[in-house]
């Protein structure tokens, strides 16, 4: 049974909490490990040491190999992000299909360089490689939503839309 | 350990020479069937494969692309060829793209002239770095622990070490992160392998093929110690690394270097060489002690506050095993200290009262077939005689590196017996060195100490067989008869009669990796049969000691095999030759008691200077600790 240093008592029993109720939903074998940090990368914009501490407990499964798992997966990472991300696709056809603009205009409206996040914690944007929507290309992926046939004038309304969707919330 | 193995078989021509092979074996395996070598830096016997380096490259009839040979199970008649053109230039590739990633000197490297990678190069005539090679580090040493240095720019990334630390030790303190060309071999967090649950116990580096995980070197502070005049040097040398350090200078794994040993130590320098075993030999009378009285409090004073079973506590990697993982029970260990440490607080005490030397003019090494033993002298409880008990803590590789930098064959070295006070110590001690000789050393005495029979009534030439073996987890019940002796004058003290024990059926375990530690631990916690033991012995390397993380590279099953029964043939020799076979019988021990542990065993000296108590680690890693880079 993992205990912690007192300072982390707190933290470490609501995240012990919301893991434990992951697990009620994916199991309690180590082939829960990619769906439980799927949902707390989902849910947290990262996946921090002591979550992958308390997956790596309660799974046992080494703590060094739940921090293998994130970090092989780009999609999973163990560092923050903003609450969306944005994955344009630079590989061939989206190239061709004027992907750079694309990424000028999403480097513009959010003020960010890929591979950033706005000071706000709101956007992330990252490069991703082909994501099998070429013939829509240029591609992209804001959260789990694909998006095709994008243009400069398409990337103002769909980061309006998110930035909206974070203004409800 | 390969793919799973049916009893169908297959026959397959591998460079023109048909074999016959149980279907699903690797064609690595086929082919050293036949005695064609596949080169290989991935693959080890001890290791599920993964199939990670490319070394082992071979054509298969029917297949476009070259297969690596130890990740392809044969499961029908074909053709296989090991060596062609295109083979060559692919391994060749791989090495050369190896090579330019591998930073690091080999002239200074502790792995020269014993390295799989420079072995390789040299065989397939790798004469310039094609790729280019990197001129400078670009991971940070990580050398902050006392038993193990990790230096990732000489790594090849063959997951050997993974592999050791999860599946064959089922610890898990090194891992791979990242992917592609980012991918590393690495701890969690990339925190110092001291300050995350590594146990130290060394079996990552015997496993390495290169430079990259190796033991911290204390050779300069032993040598410095040597020269000084002022120091008194002396060495305590433990049963296992005997049965190696021969390998070390070209001799058969198994031939014993015992007596050479001796001349050899005294010829480099050291003032006095003792025998670890004598006081392998006091655990055994201190244990075997705390194992009585154990059993009396739980079974006749029905007091708990020292549970049962009794863990053996000689292993000091299955110490910080158990100390992260099941801190729950570290009442069942047992008190006693390690005979390393036990030995250096009785030189720094007892040795140096006897023989007038002022204490701190001592330097006390040990010759350990392990590098946990560097972190046991570190543990700040092993200073109970007013200094650091054991100074330095030698492997077996650094001790045959002094050997042979003083320009000695130890082969050839005449033989010479261990110094006084203590003496050579009896077979008991001797036998530590493999899995299963501290129980049987434990049941040699306890049996005799008990029945007040001699232990040959009951074994064979005290050989007490069922404990012996490299089975994972061995399970084994002695009866004792309706007839008990009278306690002896040694424990009079402490228990009444033996009568509690009549016809008692007294259960133990033998246990070795701390892979096979879990699972008996688990089986404890589930309330299974290794819960009704009364003493288990663990310990944390396979094999026990003489498979220690400090022996000699490479390591196997064969050579393992080899190592025990080199010890057990020592033992049996010292009952042909007529010097004590059992702890009890020790002389030096028994003159211990009289002038020194005059309170007898557990008493309050030896609770003093040879008993100690453990800490709770528990399995939370603090990223606070984390690496200064």
């Amino acid at each position: 049974m993992l205990t912690v240093p007192p300072q982390l008592a707190p933290e470490f029993k609501t995240l012990s909490k919301e893991i434990d109720a992951l697990l009620k939903t994916h199991g309690q074998g180590r082939d829960a490990l990619i769906p439980v940090l799927q949902d707390l990368k989902e849910r947290h914009h990262e996946i921090s040491d002591l979550a992958m501490q308390v997956v790596a407990d309660r799974l046992r499964v080494p703590a060094v190999e739940v921090q293998g798992v994130a970090t092989f997966y780009s999609y999973l990472g163990t560092a923050p992000t903003g609450c969306h991300v944005i994955h344009l696709c630079r590989t061939l056809s989206c190239d061709m299909a004027g992907a750079k603009a694309v990424a000028e205009a999403l480097t513009k409206e959010l003020g960010i360089e890929f591979g950033e996040t706005t000071k706000d914690g709101q956007f992330t944007l990252k490069w991703a490689n082909c994501i099998g929507m070429c013939d829509q290309a240029p591609a992209a992926l804001a959260d789990r939503e694909a998006l095709g046939s994008l243009t400069p004038k398409l990337v103002k309304e769909i980061v309006a839309g998110l930035r909206a969707k974070a203004d409800k919330k | 350990m390969t793919t799973e193995v049916s009893t169908e078989t297959v026959t397959v021509a591998i460079d023109g020479h048909e074999v016959q092979v149980a279907k699903g074996t690797s064609i690595l395996e086929a082919a050293r069937q036949v005695g064609i070598d596949i080169p290989t830096l991935c693959h080890h016997p001890d290791l599920p494969d993964a199939g990670v380096c490319r070394m082992c490259v071979v054509e298969v009839d029917g297949q476009r692309n070259l297969q690596a040979s130890c990740a392809f199970p044969l499961t029908q008649a074909t053709e296989v060829t090991t060596h062609s053109p295109r083979i060559h230039q692919a391994r060749r590739d791989v090495l050369d793209l190896m090579l330019s990633e591998h930073y690091g000197e080999c002239r200074t490297c502790v792995r020269n002239g014993n390295c799989e990678l420079q072995d390789l190069a040299a065989e397939y005539g790798c004469d310039y770095v094609r790729f280019g090679h990197k001129t400078e580090a670009t991971s940070c040493l990580d050398n902050l622990g006392p038993s193990i240095v990790r230096d990732m720019d000489k790594c090849i990334q063959c997951l050997r070490c993974v592999r050791t630390c999860a599946e064959l030790q089922g610890i898990g303190a090194l891992g791979v992160l990242g992917r592609g060309d980012k991918t590393e071999v690495g701890t969690y967090l990339d925190i110092a392998l001291s300050q995350v649950n590594c146990i130290n116990c060394g079996q990552c580096i015997n496993r390495c093929p290169t430079g990259a995980l190796t033991a911290v070197d204390n050779t300069d502070q032993v040598w410095a110690a040597i020269k000084d005049p002022t120091k008194h040097v002396v060495i305590q040398t433990a049963p296992a690394p005997r049965a190696g350090i021969g390998e070390e200078f070209g001799q058969e794994p198994g031939t014993p270097m015992t007596w050479q040993m001796n001349t050899a130590l005294r010829r480099v320098g050291f003032d006095k060489v003792f025998d670890t075993n004598f006081t392998a030999d006091l655990t055994i009378i201190e244990e075997g002690t705390e194992l009585l009285l154990r059993l009396y409090k739980n079974l006749v004073l029905s007091d708990s506050s020292q549970p049962v079973p009794q863990f053996t506590s000689c292993s000091p990697g299955w110490i910080k095993y158990i100390e992260h993982q099941y801190p729950e029970y570290l009442a069942n260990l047992s008190t006693c200290k390690s005979p390393q440490q036990m030995f250096g607080a009785l030189i720094k005490t007892w040795y140096a009262k006897e023989n007038d030397i002022d204490p701190s003019d001592i330097v006390s090494v040990s010759l350990m077939p392990c590098t946990a033993k560097k972190f046991e002298t570190t543990r700040p409880e092993m200073t109970d005689s007013g200094f650091a008990d054991v100074d330095y803590a030698l492997t077996t590789r650094e001790l045959a590196k002094m050997i042979r930098e003083y320009g000695i064959d130890l082969p050839d070295m005449p033989k010479s017996d261990f110094d006084d006070p203590f003496g050579t110590a009896s077979g008991s001690g001797v036998i530590f060195g493999a899995t299963g000789g501290v129980m049987e050393a434990a049941l040699r005495t306890v049996v005799e100490l008990v029945l007040g029979i001699k232990v040959e009534d009951l074994f064979a030439h005290a050989d007490i067989v069922p404990v012996r073996g490299f089975e994972g987890a061995k399970y084994v019940e002695v009866t004792i008869p309706d007839k008990v002796g009278p306690v002896p004058a040694i424990l009079a003290h402490l228990v009444p009669d033996w009568d509690w024990l009549k016809g008692a059926t007294l259960k133990v375990a033998v246990v070795h990796g701390t892979a096979n530690a879990e699972k008996v631990m688990e089986d404890i916690k589930a309330g299974g049969k290794f819960s009704e033991c009364h003493f288990i012995e663990f310990m944390a390397c396979p094999g026990g000691c003489l498979g220690g993380g400090g022996q000699p590279i490479p390591t196997n099953a064969d050579i393992r095999q080899a190592r025990a029964k080199a010890i057990y043939g020592e033992d049996a020799a010292y009952g042909e030759e007529g010097r004590a076979r059992k702890s009890h019988e020790n002389p030096a021990v028994l003159r211990l008691y009289e002038e020194f542990l005059t309170e007898g065993p557990c008493g309050h000296t030896s609770h003093h200077l040879l008993h100690t108590d453990y800490t709770n680690r528990g399995t939370f890693i603090a990223a606070s600790t984390k690496k200064e880079s």
